[in-house]
């Protein structure tokens, strides 16, 4: 029990992919123009995370260490394109919308990384649960920053206008906008944690 | 298939859709290159050739093979082996051909085979329904986009160690803003479009 609240916790807070281990950035920055796409992305990528990372973990003992990326990067790529496949024929819509970056989670840092530093040591079933969190990190960071470009860009939170007839800065949804908010958002991380720290200090010496 | 929309699409790709600053492709990479210029200049010239080559193979690939036979949903899968297997065949060429420049390139090569950058560049190839030679020079100017992109970056670090920022800005969030920044240049190219 604790070590599924340890595997939770590191995904999700203490080595979230996008704010803490910086992975997979480019389609944090690509698709989030609104939250909807920043969504639906993360749960792309959380199902070829936690299908790839269990595959991985279960084959790991019969792929040779010196042909494994290129047989990690296979197996990624095979469910990858099968997320495709299955948005394409289900959610036309979404497809559209994300395009070019649905494919191109074959090549996501980040799930590369779950699988040689997490699914190649441990069991299925962690390494299940791993995929499990670590996509869902990665899919709060990606609505996170979609919520913020969004809510900025066109005055609306998931489609819903408030207050887009009246103001709304459309930089924010261009490339600089992503940088801009991610970057401010990286910013105000590393403050929290630097306040965390000093508090927790400051408990200690009393 | 004049000269004139060869060098359109060359120039698109370079500037309007530049595949950092724009498309987003080969962000990781970009950000770890670009702390050096000899850095940033390296990475770009083994990127540059990946993808020239891979565009020119996946092309034949695509249209010889995956078409004719319907094996259109393998495409993601066949890109990716050619993308690793040509990076090792140029790896192990230069090792053998020119071995001073590969001390210098072999510690960029890791990099490219989960690179964004290399596949989307082959993928928008396909997408936008490229020529052979259309395809080859998309996907050589596309990486000199990315060349561009990381030199011009390299240059604009160099300016930042000599910067004070407040202290939750330092590392990458001041890096992450410098790019939005020159994003907003390279937006300045987006009446350019290919076709």
């Amino acid at each position: 029990m604790r070590r599924i609240k340890e595997i939770f916790s590191n995904g999700l807070i203490k080595h979230n992919p996008i704010f803490v281990m910086l992975i997979g950035l480019c389609p944090t920055l690509a698709v989030t123009t609104c939250a909807v796409n920043g969504v639906s992305m993360g749960i792309a990528t959380l199902f070829v995370l936690i299908i790839s990372n269990s595959v991985i973990s279960l084959l790991c003992k019969f792929i040779p260490s010196r042909i494994r990326v290129g047989a990690y990067i296979i197996i990624i790529a095979g469910f990858s394109t099968a997320v495709d496949l299955l948005l394409q024929a289900y959610l036309p819509t979404v497809s559209n919308a994300l395009g070019l970056y649905v494919p191109l989670i074959a090549v996501n840092c980040l799930i590369f990384a779950r699988a040689d530093a997490f699914a190649s040591k441990n069991a299925p079933l962690a390494s299940l649960l791993d995929g499990l969190a670590m996509g869902l990190g990665f899919t709060a960071a990606l609505t996170l920053v979609g919520i913020i470009r969004e809510l900025i860009g066109s005055g609306s939170v998931f489609g819903i206008d408030l207050f887009g007839r009246y103001f709304s800065l459309p930089v924010f949804l261009m490339p600089t906008g992503a940088f801009l908010t991610l970057g401010f958002l990286l910013a105000l991380f590393q403050k929290i944690r630097a306040a965390n720290k000093k508090h927790a200090k400051g408990g200690d010496s009393r | 298939m004049s000269i004139t929309s060869l060098l359109l699409v060359s120039f698109a790709a370079v500037a309007a859709e530049n595949l950092v600053f724009t498309q987003f492709l080969g962000v990781c990479p970009f950000l770890t290159v670009s702390n050096r210029p000899s850095a940033a200049l390296y990475a770009g010239i083994t990127v540059t050739c990946t993808t020239t080559l891979s565009s020119f193979i996946t092309w034949l690939l695509y249209h010889f093979v995956l078409e004719p036979f319907s094996l259109t949903y393998l495409t993601t899968v066949v890109f990716i082996t050619t993308i690793a297997l040509l990076v090792q065949g140029v790896t192990l060429l230069l090792k053998k051909l020119l071995p001073a420049l590969y001390t210098l390139l072999s510690a960029y090569f890791p990099l490219l085979t989960t690179n964004c950058a290399v596949l989307g560049a082959i993928l928008l190839n396909i997408y936008d329904g490229f020529n052979l030679l259309e395809s080859v020079v998309f996907g050589f100017s596309s990486a000199i986009g990315f060349t561009v992109a990381a030199l011009i970056f390299a240059g604009i670090r160099e300016r930042l160690v000599f910067s004070a920022p407040p202290k939750s800005f330092e590392g990458l969030p001041l890096l992450l803003v410098s790019a939005g920044l020159a994003a907003m240049a390279f937006a300045g190219f987006s009446g350019i479009t290919i076709g």
